[in-house]
């Protein structure tokens, strides 16, 4: 395959992850500020998520003070932002239209739909009562698009770009949105039970943690079930294991060619497997993921080099 | 201006090649033509044909009106026409070898030596070299147009980068699908072929090294061109991949292409881009789209270009009068397809006779294509006829004139009802190392407007299908197919 087509593929699957993950973000940290409004940490909510987003920064060159209409604005709707909502509808449509024939029909319309529908869409008026709503349908959307490439598309090497476009950013982005927490469960820290519930909303794993563990919520279980279970399809382990795996399977469709990306992603992945919480807990969890995002980065400039600008 | 000949009726009775259209037509209520003609569309939308128009503003994403009323020609004319067309492109062919070495043509006096080595067209880069088999135009699209039953000519020749091919094919898909009976009651000469042929006559002209199964690609400037959809039509379609210039690269002189199994070595480059933009190693510096080193490549002769760069000296509006000169020349036959009488600005006598009769001209610019830049006489106002006077006195030889011809007409559904519209016909033109193929038919392209002359997409022409008819096989024939083996005459 073209390496300019596998590139599209793998953005393409990355952008809708991301929307799909800032919405998710958003949706915790609005709910988590209207619950904290009242103890007076409202914009450390916001600060987090965007620490976490990645965009600080340019977020600051921007916008003088933290406020939920700024981080709101800067994350759904603002052009400037390269990992807004907006933006990265924006490019996942781009990015397909430069492959289209690689796509199924299904997988086309979902990503042209999304684009078209979010253009006719109000976003100026998208805030307070309107942004729940608006958030579900982002998650909707990426979901409709994911089934439609899950239930069309050929198992070939176009499938495992597009994969490993959505298990790279979701393992980012699970890191990301845990991290943006972990103060909230490092030990000794008693936290509100609402904020453990917010924490597992963010990897939409409330019901999932009943179901490994039939017990009241507990900051290291929670840690856990995000970190290290495999069965859990955002946990980091098991998104490193998916990266790894897809590679694996293209390399062996090409005979075998590999390179440092295969290397990374199996160490990454090993580590995770055999890694015990308690240990990351002695280190400290923001340093734990610190690195895993940081891993996460390098792995994606890896698979970049070796099958993109190759 | 005459009456236009109407290919359909000439006088109250149809042609019998149209006896089934003329009563399909006559039967079909008009709702319910306007009622498949709408099918059609949403059935290109979804398809995804469009061609891209950029900075006019609008939906840059536009579609070519399709009419769903088909233009006929009989078995017969075909066979003239394909005899005529395969003897153009080879004379068209033989003179570019020839310019490129020799020159024999100019030393024989048939053509002035600075109509050619002071052309635009003419490329430097090409002097003494021969591309493989010698062929230069691998596809061609020669426009054509007709006045009456049997006055078929040469409108221009086009050996650079025809575009069109797709919509041929697409219209042939959409009749089936939308009119499967009338369809049926015809003997349709298929064109469905055509890029199998394209890919067989591609790899026909790869280099040797690169043995029974050569890589062939197809370079687009990207998906902002207008033909973009084309291009990744006709990828599709013979199972190549449509590559930009990023994705290619030189290094030794041999072409790669980036792929994700590290870089694949490149034989045959269809490319759709134009020859200022191919290599900014030898062209325009600031092309971004081209493949820096793919000239020196090419002539090394590790991958084959088709079209040839500087193959446009052929279809330069300059150079078409003498078409018919080079048949002659090169294949010593007479010319079976007639050019339009033309008058070169540049000549004094032919430049005084256009500006004497501008309001009765169709005055192009040598170097155009796509319908800009032209003007039609008897459709001109004042104001526009001396623009061009002034601009023809300026520079003269970027002018051609040619009588305007009263195109023929083929019913097309407009918004008024049935009315008989203009057309022309683009044929496509396959040059292998062993043989020249066409598919029957090409794309018929047809002057929306009423009264217009003007085919261009880009100013409101439309497209049909172009059904070739093919004669009955004699019985004889197919019943001896229809029996087995062993089985005798009983």
């Amino acid at each position: 395959m073209l390496s300019s087509t596998a590139e599209c593929l793998f953005w393409l699957g990355r952008y809708t992850e991301r929307a799909a993950n800032i919405a998710r973000g958003l949706g915790v940290a609005s709910r988590m500020a209207s619950l904290s409004a009242s103890l007076g940490g409202e914009s450390a909510e916001w600060r987090a998520l965007l620490v976490a987003s990645g965009g600080e920064e340019a977020f600051s060159e921007k916008y003088e003070t933290i406020s939920q209409d700024a981080v709101v604005d800067w994350l759904v709707r603002d052009q400037d932002n390269p990992s807004s909502i907006y933006t990265c509808f924006e490019a996942a449509r781009r990015n397909g239209r430069a492959v289209r024939t690689a796509l199924t029909v299904d997988m086309w319309s979902a990503l042209n739909d999304s684009w078209n529908d979010l253009r006719k869409r109000d976003l100026a008026r998208i805030e307070g009562e309107e942004l729940p709503a608006f958030l579900d349908w982002v998650r909707e959307r990426a979901l409709l698009f994911n089934g439609a490439a899950t239930d069309t598309m050929l198992r070939g090497e176009a499938w495992r770009f597009v994969q490993l476009g959505t298990a790279l950013e979701r393992a980012d982005n699970s890191a990301r949105l845990l991290d943006v927490r972990h103060g909230m469960l490092a030990v000794g820290e008693t936290a509100e039970y609402a904020q453990w519930q917010a924490v597992l909303a963010s990897a939409s794993a409330a019901r999932a943690y009943q179901w490994v563990f039939r017990d009241r919520l507990d900051p290291k279980k929670i840690a856990e079930l995000l970190i290290l279970r495999p069965e859990l399809p955002r946990s980091l382990v098991a998104c490193f294991g998916r990266v790894s795996e897809l590679l694996e399977a293209i390399a062996t469709e090409q005979g075998g060619r590999q390179g440092e990306c295969h290397r990374m992603a199996g160490e990454l992945h090993a580590r995770l497997r055999y890694a015990r919480i308690d240990d990351i807990f002695e280190e400290g969890l923001h340093v734990f993921l610190t690195r895993k995002i940081e891993r996460a980065a390098a792995l994606g400039a890896a698979i970049d080099g070796f099958y993109i600008r190759g | 201006m005459t009456m236009a000949f109407d290919e359909m009726r000439d006088g109250e009775v149809a042609q019998a090649t149209y006896a089934e259209i003329a009563a399909w037509v006559e039967r079909t209520p008009l709702d319910q033509l306007r009622q498949k003609s709408a099918e059609a569309e949403l059935l290109f939308r979804r398809l995804g044909i469009t061609f891209a128009v950029y900075g006019e503003g609008g939906d840059p994403e536009r579609l070519i009106p399709f009419d769903i009323i088909p233009r006929i020609i009989a078995a017969s004319e075909w066979r003239a026409l394909s005899a005529g067309l395969e003897q153009r492109v080879r004379a068209l062919n033989a003179f570019l070898g020839d310019v490129y070495n020799e020159q024999r043509i100019l030393k024989a006096g048939i053509i002035p030596t600075a109509l050619i080595l002071e052309n635009a067209a003419y490329e430097p880069n090409m002097v003494g070299f021969t591309p493989p088999g010698g062929i230069y135009t691998h596809i061609s699209g020669i426009d054509m147009v007709r006045t009456g039953p049997d006055d078929f000519f040469v409108l221009e020749d086009n050996c650079r980068t025809p575009s069109g091919v797709s919509y041929m094919l697409e219209n042939r898909e959409a009749m089936l699908r939308l009119f499967p009976k009338l369809c049926a009651r015809h003997r349709l000469a298929p064109v469905n072929r055509y890029p199998e042929h394209l890919l067989a006559t591609l790899k026909s002209v790869a280099p040797e090294r690169a043995g029974p199964d050569p890589t062939v690609v197809i370079l687009t400037p990207g998906s902002f061109n207008s033909a973009y959809y084309e291009h990744c039509f006709l990828a599709d379609e013979m199972g190549v991949e449509v590559v930009e210039g990023a994705d290619l690269f030189v290094e030794n002189d041999v072409v790669f292409m980036r792929t994700t199994a590290g870089p694949k070595r490149v034989d045959v480059i269809y490319r759709r881009i134009d020859d200022d933009f191919l290599d900014p190693e030898c062209f325009r510096e600031d092309s971004l789209v081209g493949v820096p080193g793919v000239m020196r490549a090419y002539k090394a002769g590790n991958v084959t270009l088709a079209n040839a760069p500087g193959a446009g000296i052929a279809d330069d509006k300059a150079i078409y009068p003498y078409v018919p000169e080079m048949v002659r020349f090169y294949l010593d036959e007479e010319p079976r397809l007639a050019n339009v009488p033309t008058l070169l600005c540049e000549r004094e006598a032919d430049r005084a006779e256009v500006l004497a009769n501008l309001e009765k001209l169709v005055v192009k610019l040598a170097r155009g294509s796509g319908g800009y830049g032209m003007m039609i006489g008897p459709h001109a106002d004042e104001a526009m006829r001396e623009e061009f006077a002034r601009r023809i006195r300026e520079k003269p030889g970027d002018y051609i004139a040619q009588p305007t011809l009263a195109l023929s007409t083929v019913p097309t559904l407009a918004p008024g009802g049935i009315a008989p519209r203009h057309v022309d016909l683009r044929p496509f033109i396959l040059f292998g190392r062993q043989e020249i193929t066409m598919v029957p038919g090409g794309l018929t392209r047809v002057a929306l407007r009423e009264g217009s002359l003007v085919v261009n997409s880009s100013q409101g022409g439309g497209t049909k299908d172009t059904w070739v008819l093919e004669e009955a096989a004699p019985p004889s024939q197919s019943q001896s197919q229809s029996q087995s083996q062993g089985q005798g005459d009983a």
